[in-house]
C-alpha cells in the first residue's frame, strides 16, 4: 500500500469526497483524507477550499495526524486569515502540552503562519517557549523570532524579544546557541544599523565553545557571525584562527567554506613573519583541494570561491595545479572554471605542464571549451614572459590543425600577444596570412586586420591582402570596418607612395557611405588628420602604444578584497558585492578585510583603530560624521572620531527638527505642519544633529580663528562603485566662503583624467563656484587634494533629507553619481547676531509648531566656553541670564538664504546636560 | 521655478535633461543598468567613439586586450549577470531556502514543498530554459539567477533538486542540504527516484518539515529523522492500516539535544558488529605515451555499526601518516586525531561515512592497469582503425576485475565492427558510446578489442582523439597501502564482532590517445 494512489484521485467532485471523508468520525479514515489532501498539495494542487474541514481536525491526540494538519495549515493560513484564527486556541494550548516535541512543534508552526492576526496570540507562548526548561523547546523558539520579527518587527522589539534572544547566546546547549546567532543574523541582516550582534571577546568565547559541539549547520552560522567580527589586535586574530582550523576537516563542504572565509579574513591581521601565519597557509591547501571531489555543484562554487582565493593569495595553492587539471566528463561549468584558476596559477615553474594540458584541451570535441583553451594558450604566454615563445609555438601548431574554430582563436590570442611582445613573432605573421581566408567571424578578421595593420611595412602585399577586405566593406560588422579603417591608414602612414589610392577609397567608404556614427567620425577624424598635418597624424595613429599586461583580468584589488569577506556566499559565486544584488535602500554594509594591527601599537594610538574600518563602513549616502550633536559636546575627549554611529538618538531628532522644521516650512508653503520629534527621519535627525555636535567638537585651540567646525573626510564614493575611482571630502566654512574639500583616489588601474563635477539642485541652491580643477592626470594609486570653492547661487529645490547634495562627477572612464549631507553650519552666515529687541519680539512671535525641544549630553563645558565656541561657528550668544542656578543663553543664527534661526540654551551646572529650546522664524 | 546655474562645467553636458534642468541619479535611488565585469572578460579602456581621437591610438579601445568571452562562456555569465540590479520585497528577505521543486528528467514538476509563502511553478521556467541550453542535463549550471529568485539545484539520481532562495545565502549550505535530502530518501526507501518519492509523499513532506524550519535546517541526521518518523517497511504499513497507529514517533529524539547528536539513545541488539569499508577510488589522467598526468586517491572509510548502548570506539592505524587531508564525521574526536593519530568517536548507529580522505603525493598512487591503444583514421577515406589491449601494472598481485571500458567516438563515427578476445561490447550509433564490458584480466592472455570504424563518407577526418574511460575493482586491497591496526571498544562490556574489508576501485579513470 503507497501513497501514489493520492495522485490518481484527479476526477471532478474530488474535493466533495475529501469533504465527507474529513468529516467522517472515522480517526483512519480522517487521517487517510488529510493525506490525500497533503498529497494533492505537493503536486500544487489547489485545496484551500477544504481549509476549515482540515482545521477540524487539528484537535486530536494522534501526532501524525496534528503534523499532516499544521503542514496543511501553513501552506493556505495566508489565504484563509479569518479561518486561521479558528485553530489559535489549539496552538495555544498546545504550547503547554507535557510533551516538549508539541510545545515546539505548535510554537514552529504558529510561526509560519503570516497572519497578522495570530501573531498577537503568539507573544506569550513564545515568551515562554524562549525560556523552556527544554532546549529543544527553546532552539525552536529562537527560530520562531526570526520568523515573528519578519511579519511584525516592531512588535518583536516592543516586546523585548530580542534581548531574550541575545541572552540565548549565552546558553548552555549549544544547539540554542547556533539557533539564537542565526536568528539574530537573520534579523540584523534587515536592519543592518542596528547593534544587535554585538560581538565582544566575551560572546565571541562562547561562540567558540558552542562552535564545537553543535550541528554543522550550527556551526555554518557561527563561523559566518564570526567572520564579521573584527579582532581587537593580531593575537586575538590568531587565537580565533586556532579554534577555527579544525572545522577545515569537517565533511560539510559548507562548514569548511564558511572556516576558509573566517581565516581569510583574520589572516590579514597576522603578520607574515609569524611562524603561524605559515602553518595557516599550509593548512588551508587540503581542504580547498578536497572540495573539488565532491559532487560538481559542490565544485563549482568551490571553484568560483577559489578563484577569488588565489588573486588574493596565490602562495596556497601554487603547488595544486594537477587538481585543476580537467577531466573529460567534468560538466562545462566546471571545465570553464578550471581552466581560468589554472591560468592564474601559471608560472615558469608549471608552465610547461599547462602548455601540455591546455593543447590537449584543443583537441577535444566541445568547440566552446576548445576555443577557451585555445585562449588560454594566449593568456598564459601573456602571464609568463619566459614562457611566451612555447605558447607561441603551441599556438602555431594549433594553427596546423586548420581546424576552423581553432584557428580563429589562436589568431585572436596572438594578436594579444603582438601587442604584449611587439616586434618578437612577427615571423609567424605567414603563417597566419595563410589562413586568411578561412577567417569568418568578426573578431578574428578584425584581429588579423590589425596585425596586418600593424606590421604593414613588413609584409610586402599589406596594400593586397587589406585590399582584399575592402571589397566585401559594408558587409562587415562594424568591429572589422573600424579595424580596417585604422589599419588602412597606417598603412598610408607607413607606404604612403603606393597606397594613396587605397586610402582615399576607405575614407570615403567610411565617411560617405556608412550610417554608423562610429565608422563616419573616425573616418573624418583621420580624414582631417591627414590632409592637415600628416606628421601630427603619424604621431597620433603610430604611437607607441601601452603594453598590455596579465593584470587586466584580474578583478580590481578593492572588489576583490570585499568579496574575500563574502566567500562562501552567493557574491562569491557571482564576483559582485552584495550591493549589486540587493537594492540601495536596504542600506547594505559594505565589509572590507580588517586592518594589520599589532597587539602592542593598539594600546599607544587609539587612532589607528577606528581608522581601520574606514571605507568599508560607509553606506551608499554616507555620513556617518553623523551624530554631530552626541559628539559635537563631547569634544576635547580626543580627536574628532568619525566612527560608526552612535546611538545618541535622542539628541539628533530635536537637533533636526530644529531646523528642518522651519526650513521646511518655508519651503514647503503654508500647509506644512511641523512633524513631531519621533517622526522626523532617522537620517535627517542624524546630519543635523551632527552639525550641532561638531562645533562644540572644537577644541579651542584649533580652529577657532579661522571659522567654523570642520569634520573630518569620510568617503563619499567608494572605488567600488566608480571603477576604482575614491572620492572622500568634507565641508568647510571660512571667513564667509564655503568650500568642498575633495581628495580623490585613484585605485583603479589606468590613469583618469578629464574631470568634472555637477551638483544637482538643492535646498539650499549650492552649486560649484569653479570648476573642478585637477591639473595632472591622476594615475594609479596617487591621490590628489582639492578645494572646490561653492557659492549658494545655484538653483533651489528642497531635498529629502534637507541637507542631502547629490553629485556627479565625470572623469575619462564614466560619469558617477553620489550623494552626500552637508553639515548645516556652512550655512551660517557671519551677520547672524540678532538684535536683542528684535530677538524678544521675534521669540514671541513664533508659532508653536516651529518650536522644537532636545537635550545634549555629556557636554562639560560652561556657558562662556559654550558661546565662544558656538560663535567661531557663526551661532551668536544675543542674551544670558542666570536663572535658579542655571545658565540660559539666547542664541541666533542666520542661514544663507535669510531664514533666522533663535534659540535658548539652559545650562546646568554639575549636569553636563544642556536643554536646548529653539525656535525659528 | 529656478533658473540653472549658469556656470555648468562643459564636460557634463550629457548629464542635462530638458529645460536645462540637471536630472541627477543618485547612487542610491533605483537601479541603473550596470555591466559587470567577470573574470576573463577584459575591462575596457574608456568610452568609444567621439573621445576616440584624444586618446592616441585609436584601436586600444577597440582591440580588446584580452580574451573575450567565447560563446558559452558568454552564456553562463548572462545567466549570470542576467538582472544585476534586483530588488526584494523585504517581508521576502531574510530565508534561505524558500521552496523546493523537484523535477524529473522529463521537466515535470512532481513535487514541491514551500517553507513560507507559495512561490509559483512558473518560477521553474527560468530552469528550463537553463536546462534547454545546456546540451546536456548534466550541463546545467547549479546557480540561476531570475528576476526575484535565486534557483539552486543539483541533479541526482535522474531527478533535479531545485532550490528557491531569496536571499544572499551561501550556495553550498544549500547545497549540501539538498544532497542530504536525496541521501535521505535514499536511506528511508531504498532508492531515490520518482516513483518512491510519490509513493511515500506523505513521509517525504513529514521528512522535509522535519529538516527544515524556516529555512533552518533542524534535523539532518538520519538517526534522528528515524526517531521522529519512521521509515516505511511493508509490515509497518500493514500493521498501520490495521491498528491505526501512526508511523510518527511521539516521543523527543533524545539525540537532539545531547552533546552527541548523531546518534539515538537506547540501541540494543543481539549481535553486536562494527563493519569498516576501506573503499579507494583511483582518479587519474594518463597521457597517449602511458605516462601519468595526475593521479590521486580518494579514499573513504564507511562504517556499518550495530552496537548496543553507547560505545566509545577508537580505531588506529598502521600508517597513519598517509592521511594528511582528511574529512572526518562530526562524531569525531579532532583533538585526539591531532595528537595521537587515533579515531576516537561514539558512533552513529547504523550506516555513516566514518572519514574520507584524499592521497595526492604522486609516488604513492600506483596505477594498476595500462592500456596499449591505436586509434587512427585514415585521411580520405571513411574508415579508421581501432586496437586496444588492458593488461595489470602495480596490482600487487590481486586480480583486477569488473573492468568496463566506455569510449565516446567521434560524431563522425558510423559504426564499429570489432572483435574482443574477452567480454562483450556495444556500440551505440546514437550517443556514439563504445561500452566494452571485459570482466577480470588474467595476465596469460590479455584482453583486447580491435577491428574497423565505419566514417560517415565525405566527412573530414575527426581532429579529436577519444578518450577511454576506465572501471576496474581490486578486492582486498587498499591501493594507498592504508592498513587498519586495531580497533578498541569503551564504555560498554559485551564483545563486539569487527570486521574490515578494503576494495579499491577506479574513479574518473581517463587513458587519452
Amino acid at each position: 500500500m503507497t501513497d501514489s494512489k493520492y495522485f490518481t484521485t484527479t476526477k471532478k467532485g474530488e474535493i466533495f469526497e475529501l469533504k465527507a471523508e474529513l468529516n467522517s468520525d472515522k480517526k483512519e479514515k480522517k487521517k487517510e483524507a488529510v493525506k490525500k489532501v497533503i498529497a494533492s498539495m505537493t503536486v500544487g494542487k489547489d485545496v484551500s477550499a477544504l481549509f476549515p474541514d482540515v482545521v477540524n481536525c487539528m484537535q486530536t491526540d494522534n501526532l501524525e495526524l496534528k503534523k499532516l494538519v499544521y503542514l496543511y495549515l501553513m501552506n493556505y493560513a495566508k489565504s484563509q486569515p479569518d479561518m486561521a484564527i479558528m485553530a489559535v486556541n489549539t496552538f495555544v494550548k498546545d504550547c503547554e502540552d507535557p510533551n516538549p516535541l508539541i510545545r515546539a512543534l505548535a510554537v514552529r508552526t504558529m510561526g509560519c503562519i503570516r497572519v497578522d492576526k495570530i501573531t498577537e496570540y503568539l507573544c506569550e507562548p513564545l515568551r515562554k517557549c524562549l525560556k523552556d526548561e527544554d532546549p529543544y523547546v527553546r532552539k525552536t523558539a529562537a527560530v520562531c523570532v526570526a520568523k515573528l520579527h519578519d511579519i511584525n518587527a516592531q512588535l518583536v522589539e516592543d516586546q523585548g524579544f530580542l534581548d531574550t534572544l541575545k541572552d540565548l547566546i549565552s546558553d548552555s546547549n549549544p544547539m540554542v546557541v547556533a539557533n539564537a546567532v542565526a536568528a539574530l543574523s537573520e534579523i540584523a541582516e534587515s536592519h543592518p544599523s542596528s547593534n544587535l550582534l554585538d560581538l565582544n571577546p566575551q560572546s565571541i568565547n562562547k561562540l567558540l565553545t558552542a562552535l564545537n559541539e553543535c550541528t554543522e549547520w550550527g556551526q555554518i552560522f557561527i563561523l559566518d557571525c564570526l567572520a564579521n567580527y573584527t579582532p581587537k589586535d593580531d593575537r586575538e586574530a590568531q587565537s580565533i584562527c586556532e579554534r577555527v582550523t579544525p572545522r577545515l576537516s569537517h565533511a560539510n563542504s559548507a562548514v569548511v567554506l564558511s572556516a576558509v572565509k573566517v581565516l581569510m579574513k583574520f589572516m590579514e591581521m597576522l603578520s607574515k613573519d609569524l611562524d603561524y601565519y605559515g602553518t595557516l597557509l599550509k593548512k588551508l591547501a587540503p581542504p580547498l583541494v578536497t572540495l573539488l571531489s565532491a559532487e560538481p555543484e559542490l565544485q563549482y562554487v568551490a571553484l568560483r570561491n577559489i578563484n577569488l582565493i588565489v588573486q588574493k593569495r596565490p602562495e596556497i595553492l601554487k603547488h595544486e595545479m594537477k587538481v585543476f587539471f580537467v577531466k573529460y566528463n567534468d560538466p562545462i561549468y566546471v571545465k570553464l572554471e578550471k581552466l581560468d584558476i589554472m591560468i592564474r596559477l601559471a608560472s615558469q615553474a608549471n608552465i610547461a605542464q599547462v602548455l601540455a594540458e591546455l593543447k590537449e584541451y584543443a583537441t577535444e570535441v566541445d568547440v566552446d571549451f576548445v576555443r577557451k583553451a585555445v585562449r588560454a594558450i594566449g593568456r598564459c604566454a601573456i602571464k609568463v614572459e619566459q614562457s611566451a615563445e612555447r605558447c607561441v609555438s603551441t599556438l602555431l601548431d594549433l594553427i596546423q590543425t586548420k581546424v576552423n574554430y581553432v584557428v580563429q582563436e589562436a589568431i585572436v590570442v596572438i594578436k594579444d600577444i603582438f601587442r604584449k611582445y611587439p616586434n618578437k613573432y612577427e615571423s609567424v605573421i605567414a603563417t597566419l596570412c595563410e589562413n586568411l581566408d578561412s577567417l569568418d567571424e568578426p573578431e578574428a578578421r578584425a584581429a588579423m586586420i590589425w596585425i596586418v595593420g600593424e606590421y604593414a611595412e613588413r609584409i610586402d602585399n599589406a596594400d593586397e591582402l587589406l585590399e582584399s577586405f575592402l571589397e566585401g566593406f559594408h558587409d562587415e560588422s562594424t568591429q572589422v570596418q573600424l579595424q580596417l579603417l585604422t589599419a588602412i591608414v597606417k598603412l598610408f602612414l607607413k607606404k604612403p607612395t603606393e597606397t594613396q589610392e587605397l586610402v582615399q577609397q576607405v575614407l570615403s567608404l567610411a565617411t560617405q557611405d556608412s550610417d554608423n556614427p562610429d565608422l563616419r567620425d573616425r573616418g573624418y577624424i583621420y580624414w582631417r588628420l591627414l590632409s592637415t598635418d600628416p606628421v601630427a597624424a603619424k604621431e597620433v595613429v603610430l604611437a607607441e602604444k601601452p603594453l598590455i599586461s596579465e593584470e587586466t583580468d584580474l578583478i580590481e584589488p578593492t572588489l576583490l578584497d570585499e568579496l574575500i569577506c563574502y566567500i562562501g556566499t552567493l557574491a562569491s559565486v557571482y564576483h559582485k558585492p552584495p550591493s549589486a544584488f540587493v537594492e540601495g535602500g536596504r542600506g547594505v554594509v559594505h565589509k572590507s578585510l580588517p586592518p594589520r594591527t599589532a597587539s602592542n601599537e593598539s594600546t599607544e594610538s587609539p587612532e589607528t583603530a577606528p581608522a581601520g574600518a574606514p571605507s568599508g563602513e560607509q553606506p551608499d549616502v554616507i555620513p556617518t560624521q553623523g551624530d554631530l550633536l552626541g559628539d559635537l559636546l563631547n569634544l576635547d575627549l580626543g580627536p574628532p572620531v568619525s566612527g560608526p554611529p552612535l546611538a545618541t538618538s535622542s539628541v539628533q531628532m530635536g537637533a533636526v527638527d530644529l531646523l528642518g522644521g522651519g526650513l521646511d516650512s518655508l519651503i514647503g508653503g503654508p500647509n506644512f505642519v511641523a512633524p513631531p520629534a519621533a517622526a522626523v527621519p532617522a537620517n535627517l535627525g542624524a546630519t543635523m544633529g551632527s552639525g550641532l555636535s561638531d562645533l562644540f567638537d572644537l577644541t579651542s585651540g584649533v580652529g577657532t580663528l579661522s571659522g567654523s567646525y570642520v569634520a573630518p573626510k569620510a568617503v563619499w564614493l567608494p572605488a567600488m562603485k566608480a571603477k576604482g575611482l575614491e572620492i572622500s571630502g568634507t565641508f568647510t566654512r571660512q571667513v564667509g566662503s564655503i568650500s568642498m574639500d575633495l581628495q580623490l583616489t585613484n585605485k583603479a588601474l589606468q590613469v583618469m583624467t578629464d574631470f568634472a563635477i555637477q551638483f544637482n539642485r538643492n535646498s539650499f541652491g549650492l552649486a560649484p563656484a569653479a570648476p573642478l580643477q585637477v591639473h595632472a592626470p591622476l594615475s594609479p594609486n596617487q591621490t590628489v587634494e582639492i578645494s572646490l570653492p561653492l557659492n549658494t547661487v545655484g538653483s533651489v529645490m528642497k531635498m529629502e533629507p534637507l541637507n542631502n547634495l547629490q553629485v556627479a562627477v565625470k572623469n575619462n572612464i564614466d560619469v558617477f553619481y553620489f550623494s552626500t549631507l552637508y553639515p548645516l553650519h556652512i550655512l551660517f552666515v557671519e551677520d547672524g547676531k540678532m538684535d536683542r529687541q528684535m530677538f524678544l519680539a521675534t521669540w514671541k512671535d513664533i508659532p508653536n509648531e516651529n518650536e522644537a525641544q532636545f537635550q545634549i549630553r555629556d557636554c562639560p563645558l560652561n556657558a562662556e566656553a559654550v558661546s565662544s565656541r558656538l560663535q567661531s561657528s557663526n551661532i551668536f550668544t544675543v542674551a544670558k541670564r542666570n536663572v535658579e542656578g542655571q545658565d540660559m543663553l539666547y542664541q541666533s543664527l542666520k542661514l544663507t538664504n535669510g531664514i533666522w534661526v533663535l534659540a535658548e540654551l539652559r545650562i546646568q551646572p554639575g549636569n553636563p546636560s544642556f536643554t536646548e529650546y529653539s525656535v525659528h522664524d | 521655478m529656478l533658473t540653472a546655474p549658469s556656470s555648468r562645467p562643459s564636460g557634463l553636458a550629457r548629464l542635462q535633461g530638458r529645460k536645462g534642468e540637471v536630472h541627477l541619479q543618485p547612487a542610491c535611488s533605483g537601479p541603473r543598468p550596470k555591466r559587470f565585469r567577470l573574470v576573463g572578460v577584459p575591462r575596457r579602456a574608456s568610452a568609444q567613439g567621439e573621445d576616440l581621437a584624444i586618446h592616441g591610438e585609436p584601436e586600444y579601445q577597440q582591440l580588446g586586450p584580452q580574451p573575450q568571452a567565447s560563446a558559452l562562456e558568454d552564456k553562463l555569465l548572462t545567466h549570470l549577470n542576467r538582472r544585476p540590479v534586483r530588488g526584494w520585497r523585504p517581508d521576502e528577505l531574510g530565508k534561505m531556502i524558500h521552496s523546493l521543486f523537484l523535477i524529473n528528467c522529463s521537466g515535470d514538476i512532481f513535487l514541491e514543498k514551500h517553507w513560507k509563502s507559495v512561490v509559483s511553478q512558473s518560477v521553474c521556467d527560468y530552469f528550463f530554459e537553463a536546462q534547454e541550453k545546456a546540451a546536456d542535463v548534466e550541463n546545467v549550471p547549479p546557480v540561476i539567477s531570475t528576476p526575484h529568485h535565486y534557483l539552486i539545484s543539483i541533479y541526482r539520481d535522474k531527478l533535479f533538486f531545485v532550490s528557491v532562495i531569496q536571499t544572499e545565502v551561501p550556495p553550498l549550505f544549500v547545497i549540501e542540504f539538498l544532497h542530504r535530502v536525496a541521501d535521505t530518501f535514499q536511506d528511508y526507501f531504498g532508492e531515490c527516484s520518482e516513483a518512491a518519492i510519490k509513493d511515500n509523499v506523505v513521509i517525504v513532506y513529514e521528512l522535509l518539515e522535519e529538516m527544515l524550519d524556516n529555512g533552518f535546517p533542524l534535523a539532518t541526521e538520519s538517526n534522528i529523522l528515524k526517531e521522529l518518523i519512521k521509515p516505511p517497511t511493508i509490515l509497518r504499513s500493514v500493521v498501520n492500516s490495521i491498528t491505526g497507529s501512526s508511523n510518527v514517533g511521539d516521543t523527543l529524539p533524545t539525540g537532539q539535544l545531547s552533546n552527541i547528536p548523531w546518534r539515538r539513545a537506547g540501541v540494543k541488539y543481539t549481535n553486536n558488529e562494527a563493519y569498516f569499508d576501506v573503499v579507494e577510488e583511483i582518479d587519474a589522467i594518463i597521457d597517449k605515451s602511458g605516462s601519468t598526468v595526475f593521479a590521486e586517491i580518494q579514499g573513504v572509510i564507511d562504517a556499518c555499526i550495530k552496537l548496543s548502548g553507547m560505545p566509545d570506539l577508537s580505531l588506529s592505524f598502521m600508517n597513519p601518516r598517509l592521511l594528511d587531508d582528511v574529512s572526518f564525521h562530526p562524531c569525531i574526536r579532532f583533538k585526539r586525531w591531532e595528537s595521537e593519530r587515533v579515531l576516537s568517536f561514539i558512533p552513529p548507529d547504523g550506516n555513516f561515512r566514518l572519514i574520507s580522505y584524499r592521497v595526492s603525493s604522486q609516488n604513492l598512487v600506483a596505477i594498476p592497469v595500462y592500456v596499449k591503444h591505436s586509434i587512427s583514421f585514415k585521411e580520405n577515406s571513411s574508415c579508421g582503425r581501432f586496437d586496444i589491449t588492458i593488461g595489470p601494472k602495480q596490482n600487487m598481485g590481486k586480480t583486477i576485475e569488473g573492468i568496463t571500458v566506455t569510449v565516446h567516438m567521434p560524431k563522425v563515427v558510423l559504426n564499429m565492427n570489432l572483435t574482443p578476445t574477452q567480454g562483450s561490447y556495444t556500440f551505440d550509433p546514437v550517443t556514439k558510446v563504445l561500452t566494452w564490458d571485459v570482466g577480470k584480466i588474467t595476465p596469460q592472455k590479455l584482453p583486447s578489442l580491435k577491428g574497423l570504424v565505419n566514417l560517415q563518407s565525405g566527412a573530414p577526418k575527426p581532429e579529436e582523439n577519444p578518450s577511454l574511460n576506465i572501471q576496474f575493482k581490486i578486492q582486498q586491497l587498499a591501493i594507498s597501502g592504508l592498513k587498519v591496526n586495531r580497533l578498541d571498544m569503551y564504555g560498554e562490556k559485551y564483545k563486539p564482532f569487527k570486521g574490515v574489508k578494503y576494495v579499491t576501485k577506479a574513479g574518473k579513470f581517463q587513458v587519452r590517445t
